[in-house]
């Protein structure tokens, strides 16, 4: 990100018409400050963490050992699908757009979203979402237990009843994204402040902006195809039926074709909150800033004309494995260049630890290693190996909780100053890095191992050959788990009380959100700052 | 309390599970083995570039920290560094792309193969039906129930055991076509390096030539309901002469079947026999105790069908229930087993109709 | 200021969410799409060929591929369903015949109908069937059984490589009509039988 300097006169400006938040419940239903909505969005993907982790608990200690111990199978199959869907649509995501509301306003110099009401909406009714998909769980028949990729005929001719309030639940989840990135696309290119041009933006708002236009780009075909499941279910059309002259396999290449692109919508705001981190800890400007937007810009574009990756043993013609084969790896090279760019940030800087960069180097190795189990699943005929055992669920755990969490806890831990106004106690921060570092790790390694050796995902048993690492697996998602807790209480106590922090806070901060104060007031750049 | 005791057991024998395998099969094919070595070469190159990037990254941690005095430079850009750090990486994924498409066409060599063997996916079985031959039957999870509820001790091949284990010859090429009955399946042997997905309305084929005879085990890999993590694939290779063997052996055993059927059985002999049916096919959904799942599977106990009319409760065996989870069972059940199975039904799981249903009068 | 922004920003928000709209009707567009595609490329083994659409080529006599035919009866079809004959030499360009045999074993009326799939996916495009019973739905008496007739030829310029083409019907119960003329009418391609 460029350097940016700015004149200060109007923040003094603020305290003259200073209204602040109205009083009571009110503030949180009516408003449409960007702040407030921030912190919702962060507050209901923080909730929705915990409970699609209390699910990864019960499957977990399911497959502590080998037998049925605690759940039905149909029950485990009900927690695998519910764990997947809250974590991808209820944590990450949300938890994204929550950072996006916060931070894109005062990274560009915004005095609020572009779309302030639409802004309340597209968050007030994400809860409702979740309610109806958590409320399938008391329904008759159970909540969905066909996968979080809910493939055709599972989720349409043998699905519960329950469905029909999954399908629900996908569109409103869907509105909201859509919603969201609407006014994330208008904001960035209509709220900048005189001098922000579009190669000056801070990388995070790069990366949200590339995000939301994928978001525009897939959401809706996601809602149409959920809306073909519904029209199969109850008006009898079959799209994925050969029966009517459909094909199953039709729903899985629509699906991923959504599906593809989804995760790298879980994946590049993290880019851009790494890119952040790095600079300011490294003391030094990030290395390569508009190879870094290029970079984000080709992922997003190919991961369009690579969703076929996930099917290439659905009986594909030969030249198809091959295309989507070279498309995959393709992305690599982005990727790579993005690692690369980090790595050189660091070089020859001047590094200190706390612990937002702790968790930004953690992001860094773990997710390269995601990247190198992934571009292995790229090669199609090994794939044949790989696919659809728990390398594959060590692969995408990998990029997405060392991956896209670790960017979020580290995201929390760098702005939650300028949230609160209180310094971040190290200590604390540090003991949850390094429990949470040690706990994924143990969760998430050893199933590149039973994967390797065959055992397929997604099953509550499984053959005595898998026991001990599964175990292992199994205490290590414990320890992951229950040091989360102390993620709320830092969280929870750094909002309570701290040391006063300052406006910049972190010494190697530059950027616009830190020239104000912290905490940020209500109103922040209700006159534009001037960038040169 | 049992259950509990036999639970701490298990703990206790858990050392002796100790299989610490890391790596995948290589395999009994010549396939799986250039698979394996693909896999190993790419990991090989990940763990090349890893330590390359890695090393860079720990030296400037460990190098360019604050608290050893280090002052940060100001360059942020070097467009070289930056298109040879593009280059490279290109460089390196062809020479990935290049063994890879290689293997890719030896996988799909479409060439004439010596057996055909249709593979078919149900909830929760595989069907074998070899083409030339005339052979059919279905294969299900042998292991004991209690062995997965943890009531005994649970043998070496836990959930990886079937009753008719799918029997091929070595150093023949067996091609599969692969589909399903009801949602989508995925037919998996590691050891051979078969994974295709078994699609409901569409075929799909694989092959395979192994070179020595085995047991050969694998499961599916798509989820397919509530019983996907209990259908394993147990392939026997036999040498030429054995599989010769096994084939004749199949075809005689047919004709005593059918003999079989015509003779009169007791009630006894039914229930006792339908025990066993029961046992594999109808446990997974209507349950050890015939409750079923409320919500998902009926109950057999008490219910209208297994104390109503006889040929209402074959019929809903033979042909299955339309639009429900009920398959039809002809094709799957000898009409002994059928016999056996609906008057085990009503005599037994809480039930007493007291009637009984000959195997000779069982219309398929 | 405000007032230019605000239109525009309003213009702008307008503009992406019909890009989000177009996009959900994309969604619905890649099911034809899909068809034609896969009518081109034989993906997925889809086999569209649709009565005599080509006529007679010359015989290849220079090798024989092997058709095997296989019949899988999809969950809760009660129907007896099998191919006459396992599998039949020809060569390309060469008619043939053959029949499968149908029984309806119920106590009632019932209608099916045979949906089609290729394999390998590759020589989908290349099996053209003059007459199949898979173009129509087909009726059943109870109790009463059928033979039903299927007259194909391989293309010639069929790859040289594929020596084996296995053509199975999955045969689907369409009793339960009304569902289906919906389906037709929904994804109306022009595929009358399916």
């Amino acid at each position: 990100m460029a350097t940016v300097d700015v004149d200060l006169p109007h923040v003094k400006d603020e305290e003259h018409h200073h209204h602040g938040p109205a009083k009571g419940l009110g503030r949180w239903l009516y408003t449409t400050n960007h702040k407030d909505i921030g912190s919702m969005y962060l507050i209901f993907s923080l909730c929705m963490f915990m409970i699609g982790g209390a699910m990864a608990l019960v499957i977990r200690a399911e497959l502590f050992q080998p037998g049925l111990q605690l759940v039905e199978p149909n029950f485990f199959n009900q927690m695998t699908t519910m764990h997947g869907l809250i974590m991808v649509f209820g944590a990450v995501m949300p938890a994204f757009v929550g950072m996006a509301n916060w931070m894109i306003p005062m990274q560009i110099g915004a005095p609020d979203m572009a779309l302030p009401r639409m802004n309340n909406w597209s968050f007030w009714i994400l809860p409702f979402a979740f309610l109806i998909l958590l409320s399938s769980l008391f329904m008759p028949g159970g909540a969905p237990n066909f996968g979080w990729t809910f493939y055709a005929p599972l989720s349409t001719t043998y699905a519960p009843e329950s469905v029909t309030f999954f399908i629900f639940a996908v569109h409103i989840m869907g509105a909201s994204s859509i919603m969201g990135s609407i006014n994330i696309i208008a904001t960035v290119l209509n709220m900048r402040a005189p001098g922000m041009t579009l190669m000056k933006m801070p990388l995070f708002v790069w990366t949200w902006l590339i995000t939301a236009f994928l978001l525009i780009a897939v959401m809706p075909v996601l809602a149409g195809v959920v809306t073909m499941m519904l029209m199969y279910i109850h008006f009898g059309t079959s799209f994925f039926n050969a029966a009517g002259g459909g094909d199953p396999v039709l729903f899985q290449h629509v699906f991923w074709f959504f599906g593809h692109p989804e995760v790298y919508i879980m994946i590049l705001p993290a880019f851009g909150i790494i890119s952040e981190i790095i600079p300011t800890f490294a003391r030094k400007r990030l290395f390569g800033y508009a190879s870094m937007v290029y970079a984000v810009a080709s992922i997003a574009l190919l991961s369009f004309v690579v969703w076929a990756h996930h099917m290439f043993t659905v009986g594909m013609p030969l030249v198809g494995e091959v295309f989507f084969m070279f498309a995959t790896m393709l992305i690599a090279v982005p990727t790579g260049v993005k690692v690369f760019n980090w790595v050189a940030t660091m070089f020859r800087g001047s590094m200190t630890f706390e612990t937002p960069m702790l968790f930004a180097l953690a992001f860094v190795v773990l997710f390269t290693l995601g990247g190198f189990s992934g571009l292995m699943l790229a090669i199609a005929p090994a794939d044949f190996q790989y696919h659809d055992t728990y390398f594959v669920v060590a692969h995408f755990h990998y990029v997405l909780v060392p991956g896209a969490i670790f960017s979020l806890m580290a995201g929390t831990y760098y702005w939650l100053p300028k949230w609160t106004g209180h310094q971040l106690n190290e200590t604390m921060g540090k003991v949850h890095f390094w429990l949470s570092f040690v706990g994924v790790n143990i969760t998430f390694f050893p199933m590149h191992f039973v994967g390797l050796a065959g055992m397929p995902r997604r099953i509550p048993d499984y053959a005595l050959q898998f026991a001990d690492f599964n175990s292992m697996a199994s205490v290590g998602a414990f320890i992951f788990g229950v040091s989360q807790l102390l993620f709320i209480y830092n969280i929870v106590q750094n909002v309570r009380a701290g040391q006063k922090a300052t406006d910049q806070v972190w010494e190697g901060a530059h950027g616009l959100e830190w020239t104000v104060p912290s905490p940020a007031p209500y109103h922040t750049f209700s006159t534009p700052p001037k960038v040169d | 309390m049992t259950k509990a005791i036999t639970l701490a057991m298990s703990l206790f024998a858990a050392p002796a599970w100790a299989d610490w395998q890391i790596n995948m099969n290589e395999g009994v094919t010549a396939l799986s083995r250039e698979i394996f070595d693909l896999h190993m070469l790419i990991f090989w190159i990940c763990v090349a570039i890893g330590v390359a990037v890695f090393g860079v990254m720990f030296y400037s941690i460990f190098k360019f920290r604050k608290s050893k005095g280090a002052v940060a430079e100001h360059w942020h850009e070097n467009t070289t560094v930056e298109i040879v750090w593009t280059v490279i990486p290109s460089i390196i994924l062809i020479a990935m792309a290049v063994p890879a498409t290689a293997t890719l066409m030896d996988m799909y060599d479409t060439s004439e193969a010596d057996v055909d063997i249709q593979v078919t996916g149900y909830q929760w079985k595989w069907r074998y039906q070899y083409l030339d031959e005339g052979i059919d039957f279905f294969s299900n999870l042998s292991t004991p129930r209690e062995e997965i509820t943890n009531v005994s001790l649970k043998n070496p091949n836990y959930l990886l055991e079937v009753d008719n284990p799918l029997v091929i010859p070595a150093n023949k090429k067996v091609r599969f076509l692969i589909t399903a009955n009801d949602v989508i399946h995925s037919w998996w042997v590691p050891h051979f390096a078969v994974k295709k997905d078994a699609i409901p309305g569409f075929i799909n084929e694989s092959w395979v030539r192994v070179e020595e005879p085995g047991v050969y085990r694998g499961q599916c890999t798509e989820l397919c309901g509530k019983d996907h993590g209990f259908m394993p694939v147990v392939v026997e290779v036999k040498s030429e002469a054995d599989y010769a063997k096994w084939v004749a052996d199949q075809k005689a055993m047919k004709l005593a079947m059918a003999g079989e059927s015509s003779r009169q059985f007791s009630m006894d002999e039914l229930v006792a026999k339908g025990e066993g049916v029961y046992n594999a096919a109808c446990v997974g959904c209507h349950q050890p105790n015939g409750q079923g799942i409320p919500g998902a599977f009926p109950a057999i106990t008490g219910s209208t069908i297994a104390t109503g009319a006889i040929d209402k409760h074959v019929d809903i065996i033979v042909n299955g229930k339309t639009g429900t989870a009920m398959q039809a069972f002809k094709e799957q059940l000898s009409a002994v087993d059928i016999a056996a199975v609906v008057t085990y039904q009503r005599n037994a799981l809480g039930n007493s109709v007291g009637d009984l249903v000959q195997p000779s009068v069982i219309q398929k | 200021m405000a007032q230019q922004d605000q239109k525009q920003t309003k213009r702008l928000a307008l503009r992406l969410a019909t890009a989000a709209v177009a996009m959900f009707g994309f969604g619905f567009a890649l099911v034809p799409l899909y068809d034609v595609f896969c009518d081109i490329t034989g993906l997925n083994g889809k086999n569209f060929s649709q009565g005599p659409t080509v006529s007679a080529v010359s015989v290849d006599t220079s090798r024989t591929v092997k058709v095997q035919f296989v019949t899988v009866n999809p969950a809760d079809m009660p129907w007896d369903f099998r191919p006459s004959v396992r599998s039949m030499r020809v060569f390309p360009g060469e008619d043939k015949q053959t029949t499968f045999y149908a029984k309806n074993p119920t106590a009632q009326w019932m209608v099916a109908q045979a949906v089609p799939s290729v394999t390998p996916a590759e020589a989908a495009p290349y099996l053209h069937k003059v007459n199949c019973f898979c173009f129509d739905r087909q009726p059943l008496e109870a109790g009463a059984d059928t033979q039903m007739p299927l007259l194909f030829f391989v293309d010639p310029q069929l790859p040289k490589h594929i020596s084996t083409i296995t053509l199975s019907y999955a045969l689907y119960d369409l009793t339960d009509s009304q569902k289906v003329t919906t389906a037709s009418q929904i994804d109306d391609k022009g595929q009358v039988s399916l």
